[in-house]
């Protein structure tokens, strides 16, 4: 008995390492292939050889010029980084509000991140114009970012103020009403200025395109920090699965504990919302495929989300550069194309034990 | 000094006061029964000891005020067990039961292989060995009610809390669950507080029953003088006929045809 129990310890601890090293594999691929997929620039299969060569102690001719490699370094990398870093926010947040709220059907927009940085940016591209010439950083950005969680923190003040934040369906509720707030001022303000209607939608319905490296710098120290805070409480999420009650009973303090799941995959999500619009999905989807492929706990679900959340939005990113060449599909709009039949297609196959 | 002390505790749901001030002693491995018609507060005391309900008034286990803990600490001296427990059905068993070892876990802690072996050594006392790895929803309802329990054990808390623990059980399943609990809390000396609907299964079981009306105690002491024909009819407006066992004293209530006196 005893050796069959040491066993099995081993057998999940090894399965858990199995599946980083699978998604940390399909990560780098991802990036290769981002890296060396585009519309101009030098032949795909040079690209990685020429990474190569840059390495210390390689050193190999690749045959790409020092123009080809300035697109693949200047265009490609950061826009390859950034929807890494994206994706990575969108699914860990994705996977930490459905946690903390136990409801499958939450994605990290939930609570106004998206609904509080679209206004913000839609005032900014509207009316914000003439005060902010001559700001050293993006004024769209900026301001989209604090409206976020801006609205954000209305929600939470809204639902905790009824019903209290020990329970999390209120905080839901709230949500949805926060939401449909700010999305109604937000028409409101473009029925006013019909003139900028293309550019807010374009806004909102996010890219990666035109990303550079001071977005990659903008974004890394938030999803960084939100990301090591959520790997923390991985086991707290584990803990809020039986319940609020339950959780509280075996000596969680389900109300703090959930604040601080809920602000740090706030303020990443706002952070690449701001940056990058509103892709959708993302933050949806990837977990429930990780919990479908991996099993349901935490422990695995919140480290496979960074990673595999990742590496999907550099893949979706790349045929919406090449298929519609020079114009763009927009990024919300293949990665629901690729995600929601895959999904499907899992949800029919999947057998439980 | 008992196992579990209530000093007055009280329960109040804004102005209506869902259990009055209410003390009792329970002493290092009874067995105390709470009973009562629906709504007469007893899921509210037994919230309101584990610190899921504000309450007045001071629990103290083995001498050591509760209130005076953290969540934590608290919960390594009080297991509950929920009426309709919320299972999720993509869980193991393993690590479900694992769950029962948070209080011991540091915020940023993982389990330890002492949490581990506690958790196969509750596994294999409840028989749940051939269910370890098998997801909370494909097992029956007895299998899962086992975990749930064993889930608790392994919080290795003195004082068990128990809300109706068989009341989505068929009959067999009841008596196996409830002879389950008689045995651990001998093997142990745990202290049991159970919420009750079923009056036969409270009187045979238990040690001493506590009897609630409208958050009001109307009776306490052993099984044979707090269940009499004569209270149920007052309390519950039933109509029964009460044996007491002449072996082991065990409590037997029969629900018969007509209206209380």
């Amino acid at each position: 008995m005893r050796a069959e129990r040491g066993e099995r310890a081993w057998t999940a601890e090894w399965t858990d390492r199995r599946w980083i090293v699978v998604a940390g594999a399909t990560l780098l691929g991802a990036v290769l292939v981002g890296a060396s997929l585009g519309p101009a620039g030098p032949v795909w299969w040079r690209v990685p050889l020429e990474m190569l060569d840059r390495l210390p102690l390689v050193a190999l001719d690749s045959g790409v010029t020092e123009t080809e490699w300035n697109i693949v370094w200047q265009i490609r990398m950061p826009r390859v980084l950034l929807g890494g870093l994206v994706g990575a926010m969108l699914s860990v947040a994705g996977a930490s509000y459905q946690g903390v709220f136990r409801n499958p059907l939450v994605d990290p927009y939930l609570l106004g991140a998206a609904a509080g940085a679209g206004l913000g940016a839609t005032f900014m591209l509207t009316t914000g114009r003439s005060v902010t010439e001559g700001w050293p950083i993006d004024p769209v950005q900026f301001v989209a970012f604090l409206t976020a969680l801006l609205t954000v923190a209305i929600t939470y003040a809204v639902g905790s103020s009824f019903g209290g934040v020990r329970s999390g369906s209120t905080l839901v509720l709230a949500g949805v009403a926060v939401v449909s707030f700010a999305t109604a001022m937000q028409t409101f303000i473009l029925q006013r200025n019909l003139d900028v209607v293309g550019e807010v939608f374009n806004w909102i319905l996010g890219r990666l395109s035109g990303a550079t490296w001071n977005d990659v710098r903008t974004v890394t120290p938030y999803v960084l920090l939100a990301c090591i805070v959520l790997m923390l409480h991985r086991r707290h999420l584990d803990v809020f699965r039986v319940g609020d009650d339950e959780a509280a009973s075996l000596g969680v303090s389900v109300a703090r504990t959930r604040l601080v799941i809920v602000v740090a995959a706030t303020l990443g999500t706002a952070a690449v919302v701001s940056v990058s619009g509103l892709i959708g999905f993302v933050g949806l989807i990837v977990p429930h495929v990780i919990r479908l492929m991996a099993g349901a706990g935490y422990r695995r679900v919140v480290p496979l989300s960074i990673l595999f959340g990742a590496a999907f939005l550099i893949l979706a990113d790349v045929p919406g550069r090449m298929l519609t060449s020079p114009a763009e599909t927009p990024i919300g709009v293949v990665t629901a194309f690729i995600g929601a039949p895959f999904f499907i297609y899992l949800l029919r196959t999947r057998k439980l034990v | 000094m008992g196992a579990l002390e209530l000093r007055d505790v009280a329960v109040s749901y804004g102005r209506r006061q869902a259990v009055a001030p209410l003390s009792v002693q329970v002493a290092s491995g009874d067995w105390l029964g709470v009973i009562g018609p629906n709504g007469a507060g007893k899921s509210s005391l037994l919230r309101a000891v584990v610190g899921l309900l504000p309450a007045e008034g001071d629990v103290l286990v083995e001498g050591t005020s509760l209130s005076g803990l953290s969540d934590r600490e608290r919960a390594a001296r009080v297991a509950y067990v929920a009426q309709d427990p919320l299972i999720p059905d993509d869980m193991t068993t393993f690590d479900y039961v694992l769950l029962g070892r948070t209080p011991y876990i540091g915020y940023f802690g993982s389990p330890t292989a002492h949490d581990r072996a506690v958790v196969a050594g509750v596994v294999d006392r409840l028989q749940l060995g051939p269910f370890t790895d098998r997801l909370l929803g494909t097992m029956s309802g007895g299998e899962r009610q086992r975990a749930v329990l064993a889930r608790a054990l392994a919080q290795e808390a003195p004082v068990l809390l128990l809300d109706e623990p068989t009341s989505a059980l068929d009959i067999g399943h009841q008596q196996q669950a409830l002879e389950l609990i008689a045995e651990l809390r001998r093997e142990q000396a745990m202290t049991v507080v159970s919420a009750m609907h079923d009056l036969t299964l409270a009187g045979t079981y238990t040690d001493r029953l506590v009897m609630l009306r409208e958050g009001e105690v109307v009776a306490g002491g052993a099984p044979a003088d707090v269940l009499t024909a004569e209270r149920l009819g007052e309390v519950f407006h039933v109509c029964v006929t009460v044996d007491v066992d002449a072996d082991d004293g065990a409590v037997i209530v029969v629900p018969r045809r007509g209206f209380p006196v």
